[in-house]
């Protein structure tokens, strides 16, 4: 069974949620909506305080090239576009909208017929991914027409589909391809004609046998899209991670991409969306999102309109439990604990996770005994016990050398560690600091030129 | 929601293997061996395992809380683990006091001098073991008879000193007295099958990777085969002496128990197999040509004097980088 | 006998030898550097903070001899009668600069400002600034994991258990910057040092809306602007909803600090301004940036109405 060359852990899987069909979620009342759900400039508003609006209209524009469209999720009335907190308390700009019914915007076609026949050509499908605003869904938020669009020179040879879903909890792209596999495979076949490629690999760990079986049999009646089972192995789902499982090739550490060993890789999820943004003019207004916890009375998998409160999800699996501490925007390996759960679903929310009692606490930290276990377990071949500490000793140019950049943040160190040291805390730390500094660095070698 | 949120940086999750629980499950391994030893060596084995454990433990509390004044970690279990491995390197007559000398030895000189777990640079119990052999060779030389042992022509020298000495050849010793461990010896060096039982154990809970017992152990006997066949001896002879000195003296608990010791190993596979390359061909060097008839302890404490530069010079592969 | 006579033979041509290798290899390598380096090295005060820009005193000295101008280097620690000596010795001109000391413009106490989670991560300002809002509801305010007390070579902040908030030793403070560059929030800004330590500055440095500012904190800059109009020597601005005392304007006259309604103009080791304009100053009772004689004081003496909060927090 395949996976990735080095590292990795295996957490408990606890996927409670994945027997659990997709269900709709109410439509809120009010939304808001970030201008920021993804990476690169943040879109720049379309409408003012008092503007009515239809579901599905485009509601922000990108604001470059590195960007994406937002669209309104509900139709009703703009009642603020204001700086509002975000799940961190921290303020962004945001368009809140009231909702009155749900009238959607001309030209969208909501029927479930399955279109298989995608008569656009490359450059066509990548404009309408971009109209449609679509990023990657699985919690990068990477654009997804940024993406498809090859730069000059660079060639590439396959499409990967990530429905790998290695985090803990989660369930959503599990759920999106048991009951979207039509729509999913299709999706397969418009990003293949996007980047110009005869071959797809749709990319499976093995805890989810059912779609495994499920996506291979849609997809023998289509050409040149293999399904891959991989063995269960965390961070799969990362980019890097994934096409070593699938192709064997290794992507050069940064400023390299994925394009430069030919793959492009898609979420599940966002190849649904890319379907239905093709054949049906569909912008991206709604995504699964998976609520899930332990003491959760009900753990869902909700479709869910953007812009909805994360306070409304939790009400729907059954409220937030007494002993609730902790609360995760995404994954318990990576995603971000919540402060304000007024806060939005947004595009690169894949689920909810809800942690209580001592989970939710980290155990006091003790001092290193240099077990090397995070070494071995670093995907990425990086000692993070170095870099932690170099870290704390503010040795950038140390860190650079031991290659801090090409750290993805997995978390695989931290989980491991039988000392609970903040390993990642700090590392995280030291990356940001010197990517700051390499920036610097170019920003003042370029004038010279 | 009655209670504050917690915030934290991903990742939200911490394993169960906390270093405690790495520590206890050393000390299990070690107990098989510690039940042979009994059967061969009777109750002073238990004598001498206990008061070296509770010596180790006694000096890291007495200096964590009056010394250096810190957070007291003995509840961690290294220091136990210490006083087993002390224990196990020392003959089951020994006197009291030479015990806990040889505890204060690895816990004050050898671990907290240096700041504690995780930062000695060589292994406490072995730096102990090694103070005693220097100071008290006479004591640290003389093993007791097996209770019940067959074995009575050796007259108290361990295998491999009798073969050192010529008075056996290492064919005459039969490998099912090695792996059962009726012979002289220290404690824990006679019960070869136990110290395997134990190593198997820590493989299923994942405390340590065969990679360093293996390549210890690999290197001993493919050192020991080139040794006999470069002084042409029999064909019986070539299998012999590497099984031999696999199985005899303190070869497995070393490879298994000693040079696995996190805080004096190298961090990357790649330097562990270079560190035990190297603990394999000094322990055979010291063997068949230097004045003691066991080498393992000083292969071990030589090596880990060169784990620093193993770790700066033996980087991981990196992912991506060819 | 003979055995002794080659012993000593061997060790003695052996240290012949040595040396003689040694003296070549001196002299290959030898570095030649101005002594005039090693003598301003002497003169600095070799605290080795790096508050001059240099990685050590030595890296100053060596600038100092180096540059023909020095009016650009100058170290915060030794001060201007530093400066002065160095230039003296050297025939340059030295540059001046006023004292200054470390302020640290929060004051969201535990009791202003209530903390509204639990930070679980790492102890330090940086990994949960990076990370979310805070333990509080201010986006600007100090978080409290003390980065800039580790920042500090001169042990002279410290954070207070009771407001958990860093305070500064007026005395030890020898205005190097490693706390302001520590501060993830940039709360911490050098100002004047005025004698006897006093201070008048605001002690909030969020840009929030008034209504934002008074939900998540009791004591913070609302940006009414009171304290601009008030103040006669022009030394007030208001930007982004917050309003700052321009040090080197500002010439403590304390009319804005009875103005703010929030108390968050803090006034450090001298009396607020009773009714009657003129006051003497707080007698010698303040060696140290404490507000405590000031907080005591005003609920003795009658102020009518005059800024009731001002100065209650400390």
């Amino acid at each position: 069974m395949k996976t990735f060359p080095m590292g990795g852990v295996h957490p408990s899987e606890n996927k409670l949620s994945c027997a659990k069909p997709i269900e709709v979620l109410p439509l809120p009342e009010v939304v808001t909506i970030p201008l920021a759900q993804h990476i690169g400039a943040p879109a720049v508003a379309k409408v003012a305080k008092g503007d009515k609006v239809l579901t599905g209209q485009l509601i922000a524009e990108a604001g470059s090239f590195m960007s994406a469209n937002i669209h309104s999720p509900v139709s009703g009335t703009v009642t603020a576009v204001d700086m509002v907190p975000n799940g961190q308390g921290l303020r962004q700009m945001m368009i809140t909208i009231k909702r009155e019914g749900d009238d959607w915007a001309e030209g969208i076609d909501r029927s479930e017929t399955l279109v298989k026949a995608c008569p656009f050509s490359a450059q066509e499908i990548i404009a309408k991914i971009k109209d449609a605003g679509i990023v990657g869904m699985g919690g990068a938020t990477f654009p997804t027409h940024v993406k498809l669009a090859v730069p000059p020179g660079k060639k590439a040879e396959c499409v990967i589909i990530n429905g790998v879903e290695c985090e803990p909890y989660l369930t959503s792209d599990h759920r999106t391809m048991l009951e979207h596999g039509e729509e999913l495979v299709v999706g397969v076949t418009i990003l293949m004609k996007a980047v110009g490629v005869e071959k797809a690999y749709i990319g499976i760990e093995n805890n989810k046998p059912d779609a495994i079986a499920h996506l291979k049999q849609i997809a023998a009646g289509y050409e040149g899209i293999e399904v891959v089972p991989l063995k269960v192995m965390y961070p799969q789902g990362g980019e890097k991670q994934l096409i070593a499982a699938v192709t064997g090739r290794q992507v050069p550490p940064p400023p390299a991409l994925p394009i430069d060993v030919g793959a492009v890789v898609c979420n599940a999820s966002t190849t649904v969306a890319v379907y239905r943004a093709v054949q049906k003019s569909m912008p991206l207004i709604e995504r699964v999102v998976t609520v899930t916890g332990k003491r959760l009375k009900e753990p869902k998998n909700l479709l869910t309109r953007m812009g909805t409160p994360v306070s409304t999800l939790l009400e729907a699996a059954g409220g937030v439990p007494e002993e609730a501490s902790k609360v995760i925007n995404g994954g318990p390996m990576m995603g971000r604990a919540m402060v304000n759960l007024a806060s939005p679903v947004t595009k690169g929310c894949s689920g909810i996770t809800v942690l209580s009692g001592r989970e939710a606490v980290r155990r006091e930290a003790a001092q290193c005994i240099k077990c090397a276990k995070c070494v071995s377990a670093c995907p990425m071949g990086l000692e993070p016990y170095y870099l932690s500490k170099m870290t704390q000793k503010k040795g950038w140019d140390a860190l650079e050398q031991q290659m801090i950049t090409s750290c993805i943040e997995c978390g695989c160190c931290q989980s491991t560690c039988p000392s609970y040291l903040p390993l990642l805390d700090w590392i995280r730390l030291g990356k940001q600091t010197v990517m700051g500094i390499i920036r610097a660095r170019g920003a003042a070698a370029a004038p010279k030129k | 929601m009655a209670n504050k949120l917690i915030v934290a940086p991903a990742p939200h999750v911490q394993t169960s293997q906390s270093t405690a629980r790495i520590m206890r499950d050393v000390v299990i391994a070690l107990m098989p061996a510690l039940v042979v030893s009994t059967v061969v060596f009777g109750a002073d084995v238990l004598r001498v395992t206990a008061l070296s454990v509770a010596a180790c433990v006694a000096f890291e509390y007495l200096i964590q809380k009056f010394m250096v004044r810190g957070a007291v970690t003995v509840t961690n279990w290294s220091a136990a683990v210490t006083g087993v491995l002390l224990g196990f390197n020392l003959p089951a007559s020994i006197p009291w006091w030479i015990v806990v000398m040889g505890a204060f030895v690895a816990i004050a000189v050898a671990k907290m001098t240096f700041g504690g777990l995780g930062k000695n640079p060589f292994n406490p119990a072995l730096v102990g073991r090694v103070f005693l052999l220097i100071a008290y060779p006479v004591q640290m030389t003389t093993f007791p008879l097996p209770v019940n042992g067959t074995f009575d022509a050796l007259s108290g020298a361990t295998p491999l000193a009798a073969v050192k000495q010529g008075i056996v050849t290492p064919g005459t010793v039969g490998a099912q007295e090695l792996l059962l461990g009726n012979m002289p010896g220290s404690l824990g060096e006679v019960a070869a099958l136990a110290l395997l039982c134990g190593f198997v154990y820590l493989l299923w809970r994942r405390v340590i990777t065969w990679h360093i017992p293996v390549t210890v152990l690999v290197t001993m006997a493919v050192f020991a085969f080139v040794a006999a066949l470069c002084s042409g001896q029999s064909e019986a002879a070539l299998w012999q002496l590497p099984l031999f000195h696999v199985l005899a003296g303190g070869a497995i608990l070393g490879a298994v128990f000693m040079a696995t010791d996190y805080s004096t190993s190298p961090m990357t596979v790649k330097g562990g197999v270079i560190f035990a390359v190297g603990i394999g061909a000094i322990t055979m060097c010291i063997r068949l040509w230097g004045a003691y008839p066991e080498g393992m302890s000083f292969a071990i404490l030589i090596m880990n004097a060169c784990v620093p530069l193993i770790n700066k010079y033996v980087k991981p592969k990196r992912f991506g980088v060819k | 006998m003979e055995v002794l006579l080659y012993t000593i033979l061997t060790l003695c041509a052996l240290g012949v030898l040595s040396a003689v290798i040694l003296y070549f290899v001196a002299q290959k390598f030898r570095v030649d550097e101005d002594p005039r380096i090693d003598e301003v090295e002497k003169m600095l005060p070799g605290a080795n903070c790096g508050g001059c820009g240099f990685a050590g005193c030595r890296g100053m000295a060596d600038a100092l001899v180096r540059q023909d101008d020095i009016s650009s280097l100058f170290c915060p620690v030794g001060g201007g009668d530093c400066m002065k000596a160095v230039a003296a010795y050297l025939g340059k001109a030295a540059a001046e600069k006023q004292p200054e000391v470390a302020t640290v413009r929060c004051g969201g106490t535990c009791e202003k400002r209530p903390r509204t989670n639990d930070f679980d991560g790492a102890k330090s300002c940086a990994v949960a600034s990076s990370l979310y809002v805070g333990e509080t509801g201010c986006a600007f305010g100090c978080l409290g994991f003390g980065d800039c007390v580790v920042a500090c070579a001169f042990d002279a902040i410290h954070i207070n258990p009771a407001t958990g908030l860093p305070e500064v030793d007026a005395d030890k403070c020898t205005a190097c910057g490693a706390c302001v560059k520590a501060c993830p929030k940039m709360i911490i800004e050098l100002r004047k040092k005025w004698p006897k330590n006093r201070a008048v500055y605001v002690s909030c440095v969020s840009k929030d809306k008034g209504a934002v500012v008074m939900k998540a904190c009791k004591a913070g800059c609302i940006g009414c602007g009171k304290c601009v109009k008030v103040c006669a020597f022009d030394a007030i601005t208001v930007e982004n909803n917050l309003a700052y005392i321009d040090p080197l304007k500002c010439k403590l006259c304390r009319k804005c600090v009875n103005e703010c309604p929030t108390g968050a103009i803090r006034l450090v080791g001298m009396d607020p301004l009773p009714k009657a304009p003129k006051a003497a100053p707080a007698a010698p009772a303040a060696p140290k940036a404490e507000t405590a004689p000031a907080a005591e004081k005003p609920a003795a003496a009658p102020k009518a109405g005059d800024a009731p909060d001002a100065n209650k927090e400390s």
